[in-house]
């Protein structure tokens, strides 16, 4: 395909700036013989760029150059928790003992690894006072997944089958709703009150009314999406387990909880944690997440495996043998091999970094900057819950006086500043959300740049709108056409292969 | 601190902001009952204990720096140019996040528009998405992509018994909740034994090629036959293989799956490796996960974008047919940086390299009283090696010698005891090839 090749682009394609009979890598000789290639099931054509080592140097690095990054500044991205990654955790993943480590070794031969695992779980346990934690799930949206399927098949055991219906309040991450589907349950979604709590009503009109034999669970985020922490969650989850439901805690706002509650003591039955957002593993452009699930007594066996634990106690020498164990009832293996490994150990390595007089501070000092930070904006901005938040709170990104100026022009204008935007339009709840996470790591001089950008920018949608309305003004590109992303849906551009049949 | 920057007279003055007087009081809403807990971790440490401690955990494991290896079995040792991880080690790269906001975000929406094309080249297929997991849960979503094609009135999946083990559990781990039913698995059949389960309820049938024993079955009349019944065929492929042999697409695949790791991404005992998820135009509405598309800016220059961003789950909600929301970002730029090195000629050396060194290996082993190397059909690099003494008894003495024998086919297939799979890569010199044989010599 010759996608929009005669307009004008930052950089070329690297398809683009190849010659014929390049190679970009330094391969050594054959030392054996050389064996017949079967000719007939060898394909004919290959069509890879054909670049130097330079040139892939150079075109990756000038890639790089126009991405923003938590390196380069700061990223209040809501809901995401865009903490500093530390460069140490980085440094250990790249020890051969673990970066050339085979999924499929012998136990015997992996008694590091498995030692690794065997104390993160107990810490991730520890922390969100859960039983048991498995460490396959791969991201945060396959612990859910994980998690739904464990509650199905609890009720299965039980002989409650019918109960099928999973509650959501309509702050949600879209990953629950869409997680009750894929898991082959059905949805009902609570409304939230004015305090940006689920509406207790509603919540009790569906767990005693004619539906009560078929809740099966309902899955909510502490604090809540809108940052807030739900002062009610005792009657949310007394009245779900009355009902006969199981509870489920989104965990990716466990940025706000770590030493301040523990889930599994307030009663909740699962959750998950993002490794890649409370326990700084690398957002790595969009993943690899982890996505580690921790549950109480109950749904102990239903845990998908296989999770680490002692094989055989201390001998002589000292040390025990780990090993994994498929747990009774499990929901199965969600992800081939036990995990993404290298997360676990970057994760592993943070928490001993903190430690147990440590650990509270990440949330204290998460609390505090966005605390700070809300403090400041609702002078200029309108905070529609007004009151103490805890790892991030939402503004409105709209002014009443000003029509034409929305929560994504303020975004926008945002790269201007040197800042990268709040989350927009989530929670779906609140008109022109603009959610905002500073996270613990930053320090308190860009906070308040951020503050003065922002009270800039207030500032410039009364006198010069347009300025928004078109920003970003110094980012690589401006505005996209997404409709003509989806109309003309170009893919791929790398030259076609013969059909097949040709 | 640790990494918290502030100092005592910051906190005060931010508190005094905020006008609470400490921090505690922050956490009012919180039940008093339950507040601040005290965990039972181990004390903090320093970076350069921490450091230490790392190395020392890590060295208590028998890896690939320390041993020639000879085990795949759906994750492989291949060299990797010092440039990938130079590349992945740029804080622009891996400290960015899902490009939501494309104006600051080229440079990882670019890389990845380049890995989707460098996909869609090695199987011959017209779109790829951003990825997957891993191959196992891409071969999970490919199963819901063939559901929704025919409209969810077709309720049997056929998986091939010589698809990976653990991608098979991990299909059924996805779809316990749904009324199908997947088949195939059990039997010990070649091709043809498949097509015989094809009927009109048929949604899809998979082949993993080459297959899990490392073998390219003949599948040239496979396509015409799912096709007829309305079905849709699956590839399952490793992307290692396809620098040599006819890709999925020129054999009729619908849609090709598989496991990225050997393009550039480490061991690492197992993640987080790449599901790439590859198929036809017809079908790319269908495909769950991030896909790149390209565009113009406000001012008419070329960009990219997240595209047909209305079927995934912050949009659709529950509507949406997978939960999918992150993809392995980093990895897909790792298989980006080996393709373009590696390139078209690079990467054909190296599987000829594969291929070579696993036959070498092969005929050699298949001399030794006691050994037999099947030979049934033509492998890549994995073979299927029946053995005089349990796999596990082999390995031990192998391990004694400073190597990683193969992987215990005995696990999974009752047929297959005493069998290993041997894997032999690019990796593995001639010295250690001998003395792999001159080992396995010395035990019958």
């Amino acid at each position: 395909m010759d996608g929009l090749a005669s307009t004008q682009a930052l950089q070329p394609l690297i398809y683009d700036i190849g010659a014929p009979g390049r190679v970009g890598v330094n391969l050594p000789d054959c030392d054996v013989p050389e064996a017949e290639l079967p000719s007939e099931l060898l394909r004919d054509d290959l069509p890879l760029p054909e670049v130097g080592e330079l040139q892939v140097v150079r075109h990756f690095v000038k890639l790089s150059q126009l991405n923003y990054s938590i390196d380069k500044g700061f990223y209040p991205l809501g809901s995401c928790t865009m903490k500093y990654n530390p460069k140490l955790n980085e440094d250990a993943a790249r020890l051969p003992g673990f970066a050339q480590l085979h999924p499929l070794i012998e136990e015997t031969g992996a008694q590091g690894a498995l030692y690794l695992m065997y104390e993160l779980q107990r810490w991730l346990g520890e922390i969100s006072g859960f039983e048991a934690v498995s460490l396959t799930p791969a991201a945060g949206a396959q612990g859910e997944f994980a998690g739904i399927l464990m509650i199905r098949n609890y009720h299965l055991d039980q002989g409650e089958g019918q109960r099928d219906i999973i509650l959501v309040p309509n702050s949600a991450h879209g990953t629950n709703p869409a997680t009750v589907t894929m898991a082959g349950m059905r949805l009902r979604e609570l409304p939230s009150n004015d305090q940006g709590n689920v509406d207790l009503d509603s919540l009790r009109a569906a767990c005693q009314g004619e539906l009560r034999d078929q809740i099966a669970g309902m899955m909510i985020t502490v604090p809540s999406t809108l940052g807030l922490f739900e002062s009610t969650i005792h009657d949310v989850i007394d009245i779900v387990h009355n009902a006969g439901g199981l509870m489920y805690m989104d965990g990716a706002n466990m940025n706000a909880l770590m030493a301040v509650v523990k889930p599994g003591e307030l009663d909740f039955d699962v959750m998950h944690y993002n490794l890649h957002k409370t326990f700084s593993t690398p957002h790595g452009g969009g993943g690899p997440g982890s996505g580690a699930v921790g549950v109480n007594e109950k749904l102990k066996d239903y845990l998908p495996g296989p999770v680490v634990d002692i094989i055989e106690e201390e001998d002589e020498s000292g040390a025990p043998l780990y090993g994994y164990v498929m747990p009774e009832k499990s929901i199965g293996r969600i992800k081939a091999f036990q995990g993404n490994f290298g997360m676990h150990l970057r994760a592993y390595a943070y928490i001993r970094v903190y430690g147990d007089t440590g650990i509270r501070d990440v949330t204290r000092y998460a609390v505090l900057n966005a605390n700070y930070l809300r403090a400041k904006l609702m002078k200029t901005y309108k905070l529609p819950y007004p009151r103490y938040c805890g790892h991030e709170f939402v503004l409105e990104g709209h002014f009443d006086d000003i029509e034409e100026v929305h929560a994504l022009d303020i975004s926008k204008r945002l790269m201007d500043y040197g800042f990268h935007p709040p989350t927009n339009y989530f929670p779906l709840i609140v008109p022109e959300a603009l959610l905002i996470e500073p996270t613990e790591t930053e320090v308190k001089e860009d906070l308040d740049a951020f503050v003065e950008a922002m009270e800039s920018i207030a500032e410039e949608a009364r006198t010069q709108p347009a300025l928004l309305l078109n920003a970003p003004h110094s980012a690589p590109v401006r505005r996209l056409d997404e409709v003509r992303a989806v109309k003309e849906l170009i893919l791929c551009c790398a030259p076609a292969l013969p059909a097949a049949g040709d | 601190m640790s990494y918290i920057p502030h100092t005592a007279a910051e906190t005060r003055q931010m508190l005094t902001e905020i006008g609470v007087g400490s921090i505690e009081e922050l956490f009012d809403a919180v039940p008093a009952a339950y507040r601040f807990p005290r965990l039972e971790l181990p004390p903090p440490m320093s970076e350069m204990e921490v450091a230490a401690e790392m190395l020392a955990i890590s060295e208590a494991n028998d890896h690939a720096g320390d041993y020639a290896i000879f085990r795949g079995a759906g994750a492989y040792h291949h060299f990797i140019p010092s440039v990938v991880n130079h590349m992945l080690l740029r804080g622009e790269f891996y400290t960015a996040y899902t490009p939501y906001q494309p104006e600051i975000s080229q440079g990882t929406l670019q890389a990845t528009y380049e890995y989707q094309s460098m996909m869609c080249a090695l199987t011959g297929m017209d779109a790829a998405n951003a990825s997957h997991y891993d191959g196992a849960t891409s071969l999970a979503e490919a199963v819901t992509v063939a559901l929704e094609v025919t409209r969810h009135k077709r309720g049997k999946i056929i998986l091939s018994h010589a698809i990976h083990p653990q991608y098979r559990e991990v299909v059924r781990t996805y779809h316990q909740g749904r009324d199908i039913r997947i088949i195939g698995d059990r039997g010990r059949g070649d091709v043809i034994e498949l097509v015989e389960m094809l009927d009109e309820n048929t949604a899809m049938l998979a082949i993993q090629y080459p297959n899990f024993f490392g073998q390219i079955d003949n599948i040239a009349v496979l396509a015409d036959a799912v096709h007829e019944v309305g079905a849709l065929l699956v590839i399952v492929a490793n992307p290692m293989a396809l620098s040599l042999f006819r890709s999925p697409g020129e054999l009729g695949a619908d849609i090709v799956v598989g496991e990225g790791q050997p393009m550039g991404v480490p061991l690492s005992y197992g993640g987080p490796y790449l599901g790439y998820f590859a198929i036809r135009q017809k079908y790319v509405r269908k495909i769950a996960g991030r896909i790149i598309g390209e565009t113009l800016d406000a001012d008419g220059k070329r960009a990219f974008v997240m595209t047909l961003r209305p079927r995934e789950q912050d949009i659709k909600r529950e509507r949406a047919t997978s939960n999918i929301c992150t993809n392995q970002g980093l990895m897909a730029l790792s298989a980006s940086v080996y393709m373009a090195l590696m390139g078209k000629n690079g990467l054909r050396r190296v599987g000829e390299l594969n291929y070579h060194k696993a036959h070498y290996a092969a005929d050699l082993i298949n001399q030794l009283d006691g050994y037999s190397v099947d030979t049934s059909k033509a492998f890549f690099n994995e073979f299927v090696l029946s053995c005089p003494r349990p796999v596990a008894e082999i390995n031990e003495a192998l391990l004694e010698e400073g190597i990683i024998g193969g992987y215990d086919l005995g696990q999974n297939y009752f047929h297959l005891e005493d069998h290993m799979l041997v894997c032999v890569t690019e990796t593995n010199s001639k010295d250690e090839i001998d003395r792999l044989v001159e080992v396995l010599g010395g035990i019958s």
